[in-house]
């Protein structure tokens, strides 16, 4: 099995314009790997909101996108780290409908549920990475 | 002091009205009529006075320069928003080296050169300082014009008696979602409206953010007295909402904009039928 991976371009996450350029790179990128619309959707309105937390709750950080190739299947990958307070209790972040702030609680579970590949590294004295990754189906 | 025994600060100060005429001459020609000789022999009479106050550092950032450095980042901001190209822009410190040269050609001063070498450095950083604060300006100017753009953008249209739509295009951002959403509430006041329709056919994506803009928008819009209507989602918006978790309640949605019209009509009482008198 073959897999590669180009080198990621990273991008900036400081303010509400960076969150809507890097879901508009996420998308030419799937637009270019063939994603199909419901996945290209999926994968951009993920990235959205993880890189809205990043911008919100991580105080600003940034978003590495790489396409991923395994065995001739183009992936997206997309790592998105702060150097933020982390999340104290993930398992409760990851609650459906549970918010720190005044959201809808729903970016970080609803994000697992729209990608297949969903990780999540945080520490209070490290900040928080999540990465993801969409295969083309 | 530096032990120099003649450098630019003297040369400058003992060729000052020289200098001051040569410089504003360069400018003025460069900026071919668009700005008067009074004005540009204005501003550059208060640069090579602070320029001169600076007593000879060659550090651009030293806070002897501070009033330098305010005039300049003034004169760039001025520039940008008239529009001169960041040449135009940076030519009014440049301009000075080209001044000093041809007054030091004039007089065959040789010491001078030297002089003129080290002032020729500082002039260099003096013009990329002002082609940064030109850029900064420039960029502030295009995200003001964006921003009302986007107040253009939010057309709030009256489809009937008592039934305005929005129609949401492109990408929703949140200072974007909170000016129509505004645009909207509004004009239900405004027209005494009942029925407001939110077609999203436009959206590229619907995440939470946007969601719960909505949904605080037909929140409000109940406390005006009016019931929304969103229409135009799109099949992968559907799957992408439904994945995320989002639940729209009891807000009614229509595939599209008619479908949503017809059901605003018939919630107004009206409702459409066949004429007759046309074709069968
Ligand atoms: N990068 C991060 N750094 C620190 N805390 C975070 C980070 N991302 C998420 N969190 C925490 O996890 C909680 C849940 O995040 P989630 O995205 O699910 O909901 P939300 O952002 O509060 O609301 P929304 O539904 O609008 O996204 C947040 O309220 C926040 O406390
Ligand atoms: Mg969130």
């Amino acid at each position: 099995m073959t897999s590669s991976t180009t080198e990621p371009t990273t991008y900036a996450v400081a303010a509400d314009a960076d969150v809507v350029r890097v879901r508009q790179a996420v998308r030419d990128l799937a637009v270019q790997a063939k994603f199909s619309l419901v996945d290209q959707t999926k994968l951009v309105t993920a990235t959205s909101e993880l890189a809205r937390n990043t911008l919100v709750y991580g105080g600003g950080g940034e978003a590495l996108v790489a396409l991923l190739d395994k065995a001739g299947r183009p992936g997206i990958e997309i790592w998105f780290r702060d150097e933020g307070p982390g999340i104290p209790d993930l398992d409760l972040a990851l609650t459906d409908g549970w918010t720190s702030g005044g959201g809808m609680g729903l970016g970080l579970s609803g994000a697992k549920r729209l990608v297949d590949e969903f990780e999540v590294d945080t520490a209070p004295d490290r900040g928080t990475r999540v990465r993801i990754v969409k295969w083309r189906r | 002091m530096s032990e120099e025994t003649y450098d630019w600060v003297r040369l400058l100060q003992e060729n000052r009205d020289d200098v001051l005429a040569r410089w504003t001459e360069i400018v003025r020609g460069s900026l071919a009529g668009r700005m008067s000789a009074t004005e540009s022999s204005h501003d550059l009479r208060e640069v090579l006075d602070a320029l001169l106050a600076g007593q000879g550092s060659t550090d651009v950032r030293s806070p002897s320069y501070d009033g330098l450095r305010s005039l300049l980042a003034e004169l760039s901001r001025t520039r940008a928003r008239q529009g001169f190209t960041p040449t135009e822009t940076a030519v009014s410190v440049f301009a000075l080296k080209e001044a000093v040269l041809g007054l030091l050609q004039a007089s065959g001063d040789l010491r001078g050169y030297r002089a003129f070498a080290d002032l020729s450095g500082l002039v260099d950083e003096l013009g990329l300082f002002m082609v940064e604060t030109y850029s900064a300006t420039r960029e502030t100017v295009i995200a003001e014009q964006a921003e009302s753009l986007l107040e253009l953008s939010t057309p709030v249209v009256k489809l009937w008696d008592g039934i305005v739509a929005l129609p949401l295009v492109g990408t929703l951002d949140s200072a974007r979602t909170q000016v129509v959403m505004e645009a909207l509430l509004q004009a239900l006041v405004d027209t005494g409206s009942e029925h407001a329709i939110i077609d999203i056919t436009g959206v590229a994506a619907v995440d939470t953010q946007v969601a719960q803009h909505l949904l605080k928008t037909v929140q409000a819009a109940r406390l005006l007295g009016a019931e929304c209507i969103i229409s135009g989602i799109r099949p992968q918006i559907a799957q992408t909402v439904v994945a995320l978790g989002i639940e729209f309640g009891d807000i009614q949605t229509k595939a599209n904009l008619s479908d949503a019209m017809l059901l605003a009509l018939r919630r107004s009482g009206l409702d459409v039928v066949k004429s007759g008198r046309g074709r069968g």
